[in-house]
């Protein structure tokens, strides 16, 4: 039954660690234990043991859930420092592109003429920029006329944005409210 | 036009920007404060014709989709306009209303941006570090039958990256059709058999094939070739083999041979 797990808990921590610390991208869970030889739980729970010492070691790593699996990353709170030494503007998307991205997210798989209805405009160049980036891409056609390219969100659009899955997106308003009532400027 | 007063040289105008003419109406509602289900829509036609209008003396293009919102509108003005027969039925459909669904689906859209932004910003003030495993000991780190297309795209570009290739440069190139002509393969042919003092078989003639095209191709060329009675063909049974050989080095002309491919 018990699948020789680690000498002790510490040493899963810090396998874990270290696991975390090489990989560069999400690791999933199942990753980590199939790497580690631990069950899931095992893992979950050493996870969280790593994030508590971190925490209680005024370290400047934290782990974090994103895309699908966790990963290692800076705090917040250093932010102004590495970004200083990276020396990189970091750019925002623009709204056009915000926008596609926020229609593609919620109603994925979606196509272009799709979108266009919703925004109003056209959007094969934020389209264009969207895939480019990576934070979208294509899945499959739509059996229409025409059999339209259907797109859907990536990995990279969880991790732009700080995502574990797609469920943490805010549910849509509800229709209700007026923008009369919201209070014009 | 009531735009930016300024006398002076140098005028400056500050532009609201739009996402489009839904933004436009939306916005005009909002400063109207008037009810997104209930537009009073000759007003709100007539602000937006104006936008238009104002925009178009400040000499900027108007994108076709304010044009058509604009006729969409002046639509159901006219619509509006006209007078209800006295028997209409009593959910007479207002001519508003694909309007109004537009605009609250839109909003709906627009309104989930803000928590997108700060999500942005959370995001970027997180920093990541790259992998430290190098080209040589890389292994996918997933099952093969789990690879997803965008998996395989970062691994190449992770590849390209330790490789030295700059990956902002898009890889691009173009990939012509080969073009293989018959006459350059009956050429080739004919070399490759004059080559070898005892010929080939069809097989081996087609060994380094890259494309079904390419083997049509040698299949045809050989047909010409023997009917020109360049080659000589024999086949010891069908589905056999197909051995060539040259006719200038070997024997006479068999023009009939050809009949044993057909087999």
């Amino acid at each position: 039954m018990t699948a020789a797990p680690l000498p002790n808990c510490t040493d899963l921590v810090a396998a874990v660690e270290a696991v975390l610390f090489v990989a560069g991208e999400p690791i999933t869970v199942e990753a980590m234990a199939r790497v580690l030889q631990i069950s899931e739980e095992q893992v979950l729970t050493a996870v969280g043991a790593l994030q508590q010492r971190l925490d209680e070691s005024g370290s400047a790593l934290q782990v974090i859930a994103i895309a699908g699996g966790y990963q290692l990353c800076t705090r917040p709170t250093v932010s102004e420092f590495v970004a200083r030494l990276l020396a990189r503007e970091q750019g925002k998307l623009s709204r056009a592109a915000l926008e596609t991205l926020a229609i593609i997210a919620y109603r994925q798989p979606i196509t272009q003429p799709e979108i266009e209805a919703i925004r109003g405009v056209a959007c094969a160049s934020v389209l264009r920029t969207l895939l480019d980036r990576n934070l979208i891409c294509e899945a499959g056609r739509k059996s229409t006329v025409g059999r339209p390219i259907l797109y859907r969100t990536t990995q990279s659009f969880l991790h732009y944005f700080a995502l574990r899955d797609l469920s943490e997106l805010p549910p849509l308003d509800a229709p209700t409210s007026t923008p009369a009532e919201d209070g014009g400027a | 036009m009531n735009g930016p007063a300024s006398n002076g040289t140098h005028p400056r105008f500050t532009l609201p920007t739009f996402e489009g003419p839904l933004d436009l109406l939306l916005q005009l509602i909002r400063e109207n404060q008037v009810d997104i289900y209930d537009i009073p829509i000759a007003e709100i036609t007539r602000q937006y014709l104006e936008r238009l209008a104002q925009w178009r003396a400040l000499d900027l293009t108007i994108a076709g989709e304010y044009l058509v919102m604009a006729a969409t509108l002046l639509e159901i003005k006219s619509r509006m306009l006209l007078p209800k027969p006295a028997t209409a039925p009593e959910e007479d459909e207002d001519p508003r209303t694909d309007l109004v669904e537009r605009l609250l689906e839109y909003q709906r859209y627009s309104a989930a941006l803000e928590t997108f932004r700060e999500w942005e910003a959370f995001r970027q003030r997180l920093f990541f570090r790259a992998a430290t495993e190098t080209i040589d000991d890389y292994v996918l780190p997933y099952d093969a039958c789990k690879v997803r297309g965008e998996d395989l795209a970062r691994i190449l570009r992770r590849l390209l990256e330790n490789a030295g290739v700059d990956t902002a440069e898009p890889v691009s190139a173009i990939v012509p059709r080969q073009r293989t002509n018959l006459r350059m393969k009956m050429a080739e042919i004919l070399r490759a058999l004059r080559g070898s003092l005892h010929g080939c078989t069809f097989g081996e003639l087609v060994i380094g094939a890259t494309s079904r095209l390419d083997v049509v191709m040698a299949f045809l060329a050989l047909l010409e070739l023997l009917r020109r009675g360049k080659v000589k063909v024999t086949q010891r049974r069908s589905e056999g083999p197909i051995h060539l050989c040259s006719v200038d080095i070997g024997e006479e002309p068999g023009p009939a041979i050809s009949a044993e491919l057909y087999q």
